[in-house]
């Protein structure tokens, strides 16, 4: 594989790191990743992250989840074997619809809910058995790491960076 | 500007703290050695657990008969328990959805526990109604699935199922909720483990959390979500669970006014526990800066509100039960009948415990009070044990046909199986304590120059929260080091 190399640079402060990030963008280099210890609000926007659909594929899992509520109490209760459970009118699904509330609605949180979670993990990569990825462990305590590409302008790179108030610089072969 | 909160508001983290502190405090728990009373604690639930695992192996082996029930109660303590232990879950989702929803963050100095605790208390309820059916060998007919009986399926119209897939999807749902909020702070202890071991163990639960600023991204987008989900889920599942006794034609069990009230009364009776568990656990663990008087006091006002609203339910039930006129209806578990009757000593119990006990609350003094808000809430956890026995067994112990009344005395194994889930309870907090991140880390980090003692302090002094700039000396610079320390 070939190997490249690019700068590992951290902070110890989520605003110090923010006016970095905006720096580094304004100066035109790319941001290859940022490693926090927990969320910085408006870091996603400073680097230029698209949004995330997550939201929009737990909407189309609840609304798949509905539908198989109203397919399964149909089948089950209408189609397949239809009893008379106190007078309940078991020939048609509209008129029995209001027993199936319930059933539909805790299908249409529980597809939601598991499947957005699911796809969450597999869009980022973490299940268990994954190996960490995070470069430096103190990037889960108090630091952040913000790594760059180098190509051919290391000097120029680490000076920006000390500038910006990096705690520590470091030019690493990326493998 | 981006954290400043008015300085009238009081800190939510106490201290001068840094992140690193706040880091060091989460993971002395897991890292130090268990006290002696920690092994004491442990030892006596331990006990209680097994024995109440023997009440459930004779229970199973010999029939429900060993219980107390009889031809007209023919539920009693299982269920009394079974909706005590949901209603105590329904805490943590609240504090963990409900309160994310409206950006309240003192949640997350106690979500982490609360939601442990519903997890925990939900396991317990779901024992219930498994044991009481006999065969629990024979549960998983209760789903929906194809079986060997032909195409005989369950009955979508009972409460009962209903309740199947409420507190199924609950359980889930709250578990995938609570466990991704854990991932960061996995991850944190991961990285610090010094031991080979136990750095094994938290890489296999962080699932390899990484905190890339795109999963942090979908990180919060994803605990909206869920928060938005969870919110209608917590109040939809006591509606339901109050629908087993709602939806019946015995007096007493058709109120209408079921569904709202049990959920206030979960709500109630959920925050009690976390008060109980707290103003241990704050202690036992060190955590007096993090989980402050401010949030007691915050907890206590919820307890105030939904208790207010319990109370108005039962005054509006009483009122009914005698308004109606109907001899049937002077029986119920909130009626003249029962407050003079043989069960008067559960119905006084139930008011003196849960209505008349929690108005100590209003004052100030005894609401920012720790041994007082652990007093107070010990009795709204035997109230509400007390509401739901009295609902069942009152209830039930006078039907339609007087030459059937009979009371309920309980036999030394619904006793004990009751004691066994608390112990059971306690055994999985006091691990879980020892064992988890006890406070969301990761979230408490991002309040602290918010809400945190000392950026408040010096925000009032107009010092910034930003810290002075300091470039980095040339010389600082290292060359060539270990790309992945994590290995």
């Amino acid at each position: 594989m070939e190997s490249s190399k690019v700068i590992h640079a951290f902070y110890t402060d989520d605003e110090v790191l923010l006016d970095a990030v905006k720096t580094v963008k304004a100066a035109h280099h790319h941001i290859e990743e940022v490693f926090c210890p927990f969320p910085v609000h408006g870091l996603d926007k400073a680097m230029g992250l698209a949004p995330t659909r997550l939201a929009i594929t737990a909407f189309l899992y609840g609304i798949t989840g509905l539908a198989f509520a109203i397919w399964m109490t149909n089948y089950m209760m209408i189609d397949d074997w239809p009893q008379d459970i106190g007078g309940k009118p078991s020939f048609s699904w509209v008129e029995n619809m209001p027993a199936f509330v319930p059933i539909m609605f805790e299908l249409t949180v529980f597809f939601a809910a598991h499947l957005m979670v699911i796809t969450f993990y597999m869009r980022s990569r973490i299940w268990p058995f994954k190996d960490a990825e995070n470069p430096d462990p103190r990037t889960t305590d108090d630091h952040f790491l913000m790594e760059i590409p180098v190509h051919n302008n290391e000097a120029e790179l680490t000076s920006l960076l000390s500038e910006t108030g990096a705690v520590e610089i470091n030019v690493v072969d990326k493998h | 500007m981006s954290h400043y909160e008015a300085s009238i508001r009081e800190p939510l983290v106490l201290g001068d703290k840094s992140y690193h502190d706040i880091t060091e405090d989460i993971a002395k728990p897991i890292e130090g050695q268990a006290n002696k009373n920690w092994y004491i604690a442990f030892y006596i639930s331990l006990a209680a657990m097994l024995w109440g695992f023997g009440c459930i192996f004779y229970t199973v082996g010999t029939g429900i008969g060993v219980w107390g029930l009889n031809k007209n109660i023919g539920w009693a303590w299982d269920i009394t328990n079974f909706v005590w232990w949901v209603g105590i879950g329904h805490a943590g989702t609240l504090i963990s959805a409900v309160l994310l929803l409206f950006r309240q963050k003192w949640r997350m100095a106690i979500n982490r526990s609360a939601e442990a605790m519903t997890i925990f208390a939900v396991f317990q309820a779901g024992l219930f109604p498994i044991i009481h059916m006999g065969r629990p060998w024979n549960a998983y007919w209760v789903l929906p699935i194809p079986n060997q009986f032909g195409s005989l399926w369950v009955n979508f119209n009972s409460p009962l199922l209903w309740d199947v897939f409420a507190i199924s999807t609950y359980l889930s749902v709250s578990l995938v909720f609570w466990w991704t909020g854990l991932l960061p702070d996995f991850a944190m202890i991961r990285d610090r483990a010094v031991k080979p071991f136990q750095k094994k163990i938290y890489a296999l639960l962080s699932f390899g959390w990484s905190g890339r600023a795109k999963d942090w991204q979908r990180f919060e987008e994803v605990s909206l979500v869920l928060a938005g989900l969870a919110t209608p889920l917590v109040l939809s599942v006591h509606t339901i669970v109050s629908m087993d006794f709602a939806t019946s034609i015995n007096p007493g069990w058709h109120s209408t006014i079921f569904p709202p009230y049990f959920v206030a009364g979960a709500i109630f009776s959920g925050f009690a526990m976390v008060q109980t568990l707290l103003g241990i656990m704050r202690k036992v663990t060190n955590m007096e800066d993090y989980i402050t008087r401010m949030h007691i006091e915050y907890m206590n006002i919820v307890i105030i509100l939904t208790g207010g609203i319990v109370a108005v339910a039962y005054a509006t039930e009483f009122f009914i039960a005698w308004y109606t006129g109907s001899p049937y209806e002077n029986y119920t578990y909130l009626s003249v009948g029962a407050a003079t009757g043989p069960y008067a000593w559960a119905f006084w119990s139930l008011i003196i415990f849960n209505i008349i006990t929690p108005q100590l609350l209003w004052f100030k003094k005894i609401r920012r009070s720790f041994i007082w808000t652990f007093i107070i809430s010990i009795a709204i956890n035997i109230g509400m044990w007390f509401e739901r026995f009295d609902i069942i067994a009152i209830v039930l112990s006078k039907g339609h046909l007087p030459s059937t009344w009979w009371r309920f005395e309980p036999t030394f194994v619904d006793v004990g199986i009751f004691i066994g889930t608390i112990g059971f309870f306690f055994v999985l907090f006091l691990l879980y304590a020892r064992t988890f991140p006890v406070i969301a880390q990761a979230e408490v980090k991002t309040i602290l120059k918010s809400s945190g003692e000392f950026y408040k302090k010096r925000s009032e002094q107009g010092i910034p929260t930003k810290p002075a700039i300091v470039a980095l000396n040339a010389t600082s610079k290292k060359e060539d080091s270990d790309n992945n320390l994590n290995g």
